[in-house]
């Protein structure tokens, strides 16, 4: 009999039953909720009289919707006000743990679960939003979910979902320097186009893959959406371990012992099949800079924008970018910088940023906003000095959320303007209505930032 | 959930390729906490000038009737927002034909009620070719037909979700009714236990 690959061992693990001609009933490990996709889901429930049945796997944050700005004052929007205090009660009335805007804990949903121990390998986690697929950087089956299916994992601690089919993505060989985790999913993207992965999972492997830190592997599992594939995930390996030891929910003492040895079984055995392969040599990729309205639409920042083919979606993101086919991005000016969102607002990225921007300055004509994936990212950031280095430069830290990313709460990109930017959609008006989004790595946007017009960060990397 | 049988009906184009839910419903209209009323803002910043006025190019301006949304490629992908289902249903429509879906769209879209049909390219494009097409959805025979040219075609969806929408049945009464299997399940084959999770 043929091997299997890890997302078969995990999945098959985690079915409760197949439904003859349909789905499978799928046990969920971790359920993490926010403000935006959750409230119909528990006014489902008591709708029903049904009581949320495993609420010590459910973790709530506030986090698309929060100001960035002066948190500890009441939020000054009043829909958003009421979501997140919708929230709060909701969490109180069914046991469910949250940590709410001011709490030490608090942050984007994607970089808390990580940050505290709370995603570990071989679990099955969803959340109502796309990018959960995040979590599967640990080697867990993680993917993003409706509001209807937050209500069923409320009423059961189970999904109804079709089993995916298996695609693995090789990057192997040695990244060029300056080369960072998400110049290697905006170049696979750009590769695969937006609905090459719809309807399998992926697995991350190589030897490129697995030379980069967990929040790297983070980085490149969040945008495995981007892809269309429902999640991505990569094997535990030793930085896996390394990172969860000793967070606050990772295993203690025997227990310990115990899952670092089930861990340590989490790989995709050698003869294993998967549905679909496809391999990248890391030498082949640059530092990458999206030109259009969604995330495959990129291009190495040295190379230029593609020719249309007569295709009217392709003409009309180009217009609505006001790039010109055929040239080159460099060089051009731009009017914001982002760094922030679940892709990246990890200390790692902080510190990237400060390492490019420190006793330089931005240049006059850049906005430039920071926000921290987390209060221990910030908390981290500000006892590393980091904050002083991006103050000095003329960047605004802000506080914890997803911010500009999709611009739900106040911090809108306005109409016309460009902005580059760490996170993980240039989709129109994403960042704001009539908003131009570049999308690019923290290292990038750094150097764009102190620049004032497209650049790569070669020149600032010494 | 209302049952779903057959429907002929206007269609309403929008031949577009890689619509993502952010464009069927901006982020800062997923400010409710009901699941109602989201249709108002349907295609919001290609519906409406920076003015608030109609954009009289775009088509759901020009074309009021029609339960069945065509549109390009790659429909429904980016964010998980189910809002994007519930603005289309809101709405009025109660199909939505492509020659391919988003994954997590189309699961959303099940879970209303809202019908997604996948067809071929071709297909789509003899829809796309007619000014006013008109077409006929059979979920029981999973055909759709085109009016004007008697063209057909089968589609495709699990026996499971259509018997629930044939039925106006959900997945949690389902999944309800399989609570003694999922108890079973979490004393037998489970790895991990409910985390103890203590405000610090």
């Amino acid at each position: 009999m043929a091997g299997k690959t890890l997302f078969d061992k995990l999945w098959d693990a985690h079915v409760v039953k197949h439904v003859e001609e349909g789905p499978d009933v799928l046990y969920i490990d971790r359920h993490l909720i926010h403000e935006v996709t959750s409230p119909q889901a528990f006014a489902g429930i008591e709708k029903r009289g049904v009581p949320l049945f495993r609420p010590k796997q459910t973790i709530a944050t506030a986090d698309h919707n929060v100001p960035t700005q002066d948190q500890h004052l009441p939020i000054k929007e009043v829909l958003s006000r009421t979501q997140v205090e919708a929230l709060k009660t909701n969490c109180e009335k069914h046991g469910v743990e949250l940590y709410g805007l001011g709490h030490a804990n608090q942050g984007i949903v994607h970089v808390i679960g990580p940050e505290l121990g709370i995603t570990q390998p071989g679990m099955t986690i969803v959340c109502g939003d796309s990018h959960t697929s995040t979590h599967g950087a640990f080697g867990a089956i993680a993917f993003g979910i409706g509001t209807s299916e937050v209500e069923q994992v409320f009423a059961t601690q189970c999904i109804l979902q079709n089993k995916p089919k298996s695609m693995r993505i090789e990057v192997s060989g040695e990244l060029k320097k300056g080369v960072t985790a998400k110049d290697i999913i905006l170049y696979v993207i750009s590769k695969i186009s937006t609905s090459g992965g719809t309807g399998y999972f992926v697995e991350f492997a190589g030897s490129a893959i697995e030379s980069l830190s967990m929040e790297g592997r983070m980085t490149v599992c969040n945008m495995s959406i981007e892809l269309g594939a429902r999640g991505g995930m990569i094997a535990p390996d030793q930085t896996t371990f390394d990172y969860i030891k000793g967070r606050d929910f990772a295993p203690k003492g025997e227990e310990w012992d115990e899952k670092l040895a089930y861990w340590k079984t989490l790989t995709t055995d050698a003869d294993a099949e998967y549905d679909k392969v496809i391999t990248f040599d890391a030498s082949d990729i640059e530092p990458m800079i999206t030109f259009g309205t969604n995330p495959a639409m990129g291009i190495k920042i040295s190379g230029s924008v593609p020719l249309p083919n007569g295709d009217q979606s392709y003409r009309k993101s180009l217009d609505y970018m006001q790039v010109e086919a055929g040239a080159s991005l460099k060089g051009k000016p731009v009017d914001y910088v982002f760094i922030g969102s679940c892709t990246n607002s990890r200390i790692e990225d902080l510190r990237a940023v400060a390492k490019i921007v420190k006793g330089r300055k931005k240049a006059d004509n850049i906005t430039a906003w920071i926000v921290p994936g987390s209060k221990h990212v910030e908390a981290q950031a500000k006892a590393e000095g980091i904050d002083k280095i991006l103050e000095e430069a003329g960047f605004e830290l802000r506080q914890p959320g997803c911010s500009a990313c999709l611009a739900m709460n106040e911090d809108k990109v306005p109409e016309g303007k460009y902005c580059v930017s760490t996170s993980n959609r240039n989709f129109e008006g994403r960042q704001g209505p009539g908003a131009r989004t570049m999308l690019a790595s923290p290292e990038t946007a750094a150097a764009v930032a102190i620049a004032g017009y497209v650049t790569d960060a070669s020149e600032y990397l010494n | 959930m209302e049952k779903f049988t057959k429907i002929i009906s206007p269609v309403v184009p929008l031949p577009l390729e890689n619509v993502d839910t952010d464009q069927i419903i901006p982020a800062r209209f997923l400010k409710s906490t009901s699941r109602d009323g989201f249709g108002e803002n349907l295609f919001r910043d290609w519906r409406y000038k920076k003015d608030g006025s109609e954009n009289a190019d775009f088509v759901l301006n020009n074309v009021k009737e029609g339960e069945v949304l065509v549109a390009g490629k790659n429909f429904g992908c980016g964010s998980s927002r189910e809002h994007a289902a519930w603005a289309i249903t809101d709405y009025g429509f109660k199909v939505v034909v492509s020659s391919f879906f988003a994954d997590i769209f189309k699961g959303n879209a099940l879970n209303n009620g809202l019908l997604p049909v996948q067809v071929s390219e071709d297909f789509l494009q003899s829809i796309l070719a007619q000014t006013k097409a008109h077409v006929a959805v059979d979920l029981e025979a999973q055909t759709i037909t085109l009016q004007e040219t008697g063209e057909q075609e089968s589609f495709e969806i699990s026996a499971y979700k259509k018997h629930c929408l044939l039925n106006g049945l959900d997945d949690i009464d389902f999944l309800l009714s399989n609570k003694e299997a999922i108890k079973e399940f979490e004393i037998s084959s489970r790895i991990y236990s409910g985390t103890p999770t203590t405000l610090k």
